[in-house]
């Protein structure tokens, strides 16, 4: 070996540095925005109502990020665990009509906790059978993947149909998750948004901490870069598989269960109508990353919200326009993650 | 002749439309270093992927320590006893080496003994231990794939080209290594066309071609049989001489 090939297998010793483009990009969007609404409370409004339609946006794409990237799975019928987790809060919220009602802030935390718990417990048992009768069939098969998930995302909201009927309802937030709270002069946010915000962040560091500090995690992180050499190295991927993507259905009925609150109605049809959003933050965030799949959320929702606000008309193609320039730019995504 | 710790009988491998193996018949003794060598194509990756279980035998037997593993999964190939370092390394390039290491540690500790036997083998690695596989160069990715094969003891090893592409300094530390993991006793199949490394490592050699075992023996009587060498090897391998 020459002095230099030495030198060379010694600098690349160096740790990574930490890529805070992406994490940047949200807030230099936030702080380009400020001067162009003019107002500073209606500033703050949208933004907030931004970070938590963000945070909504990335507990449903959480756990499709992570069926992508671990299993290479388009899972189209992954909005359908949305609408199965939406209407599950249903199961709690009539019943406890009492406690949605009540003045006491324990047991409007308690029916929410309650909703989720149920959502989240429903739709991840639907997801351990959608992937053993839709999905085991057609793995490393993208084209069967595509038409049986969405044949399976009709059946069960037929099954939604056949039990709850076709027609929007109509849920109320817990007495105390209604209004707005004072944060300043003329400035006033909503608080379920508020509640919103912290459940997403909630969500995000309970996957950051079981990714990074576990062994499931670690099995997880390896799994989505190199499925085969996991197996080599002695583990079942097939139930790394299936306890991932119970767990991504699980999640999407937990942003069921927040976005129905979010809009206060529920149809047979959300989950589906939030899934082309959910694709493109997956899409922009890298296949399989987490950390991109938050950006991305956040990203989303502040251009969505932003330009609703300053050009109406352009709101519309506003998430098309971001993930075309962000894709553009980086070509997998803000943090593509290395597969072999 | 030490009995045998891997038997492969008339193992036939397709892969798509492919007929790759065609029969291959080989025997790795136990505690031996035994190389499979071959030119380009001859289907000695396919014969360690097809043991690993990677890719299934479409016919034939697969042995291992007395056990019938031809229709085993992946997972219980590994869980039986079997390391593989595959030709592209795989390390996982967002995990840590420390990551890297503890994930191949299936009691889901690191022996801290193990840990230093590897440091000495491969000093580097103690220095980037908590690095992102990603950002080690080729060499060190090829070390720390050797590494996490030995972090636990295993009865077979299977390296597919650990050499290739590597710098001449660096391939004469791994050969180095490797001595050293031979004169602990491990069992080691090796794939690999530098024939230089091969020969100061290899007890028992087998030559493919086509898909079959064309010859098996003693590494020295083929080290010392140059016409053999130049027939079964052709130019390609009197390149690495």
């Amino acid at each position: 070996m020459t002095d230099r090939t030495a030198e060379r297998e010694e600098t690349a010793l160096a740790s990574p540095p930490i890529d805070w483009i992406p994490i940047l990009i949200p807030v230099a969007v936030a702080l380009i925005a400020l001067p162009l609404i003019g107002s500073f409370s209606t500033w703050v409004t949208l933004t907030v109502a931004a970070l938590a339609m963000g945070m909504i946006i990335f507990i449903m794409a959480s756990g499709l990020t992570l069926v992508f990237g671990l299993m290479d799975v388009i899972n189209f019928g992954h909005g359908v665990f949305i609408s199965v987790g939406a209407y599950m809060s249903l199961l709690v919220l009539r019943p406890l009509t009492g406690w949605v009602e009540s003045p006491s802030l324990a047991l409007n935390i308690g029916v929410l906790v309650l909703c989720i718990l149920v959502a989240m417990a429903v739709s991840g048992m639907f997801g351990l059978v959608f992937e053993r009768l839709i999905i085991r069939p057609v793995y490393r098969q993208h084209l069967k993947q595509i038409l049986v998930t969405m044949g399976g995302l009709i059946i069960i909201e037929q099954l939604l149909h056949v039990f709850f009927g076709g027609s929007p309802i109509t849920i109320a937030l817990p007495q105390n998750f209604r209004g707005g709270l004072a944060i300043g002069p003329d400035m006033i946010v909503e608080r379920y948004r508020l509640i919103a915000v912290v459940i997403g962040v909630a969500v995000f560091l309970a996957m950051m901490l079981v990714l990074n500090r576990t062994r499931i995690g670690l099995l997880v992180r390896a799994g989505v870069e190199n499925p085969e050499m996991v197996e080599a190295l002695g583990y079942r991927i097939r139930r790394l598989f299936v306890g991932v993507f119970a767990a991504g259905s699980a999640l999407a009925g937990l942003g069921g269960v927040m976005w129905g609150f979010y809009q206060q109605t529920l149809t047979i049809g959300m989950g589906l109508q939030v899934l082309v959003l959910i694709f493109i933050v997956v899409i922009i965030g890298g296949l399989g990353s987490i950390g991109g799949c938050l950006i991305g959320s956040l990203l989303v929702a502040l251009v969505a919200n932003y330009t609703a606000f300053l050009e109406p008309k352009i709101a519309l193609i506003s998430n098309i326009a971001l993930m075309l320039v962000v894709l553009m730019w980086r070509p997998q995504g803000l943090y593509p993650v290395v597969k072999v | 002749m030490p009995d045998p710790l891997l038997t492969l009988e008339g193992v036939h491998t397709h892969i798509g439309r492919y007929h790759i193996l065609q029969g291959v018949d080989f025997e790795v003794p136990r505690g031996s270093f035994t190389v499979l060598l071959g030119r380009n194509g001859a289907g000695k990756t396919t014969t360690l992927r097809t043991i690993m279980g990677l890719w299934k035998a479409s016919q034939g037997n697969i042995r291992f320590a007395g056990q019938d593993m031809t229709a085993r999964p992946t997972p219980e190939i590994a869980a039986a006893g079997i390391a593989y370092i595959p030709e592209n390394m795989s390390v996982f390039s967002g995990l840590t080496v420390r990551e890297n290491l503890l994930l191949a540690a299936r009691a889901g500790k690191i022996d801290a003994t193990r840990l230093e036997w590897i440091f000495s083998l491969f000093p580097a690695m103690q220095r980037f231990f908590g690095s992102a596989a990603g950002t080690l160069s080729g060499g060190q990715k090829q070390m720390l794939a050797i590494a996490r094969a030995l972090i636990e003891p295993r009865d077979l090893i299977l390296v597919d080209e650990p050499t290739k592409g590597l710098a001449p300094a660096i391939v004469a530390n791994m050969i180095k290594a490797f001595r050293e993991v031979k004169n602990a006793g491990a069992t080691v199949l090796l794939v690999e066309q530098n024939f230089m490394a091969a020969k100061m490592l290899g007890d028992a050699v087998a030559v493919m071609d086509d898909g079959r075992i064309v010859h098996r023996g003693a590494m020295a009587e083929l080290a010392a049989d140059h016409a053999l060498q130049h027939r079964l090897l052709g130019l390609h391998m009197d390149a690495h001489q």
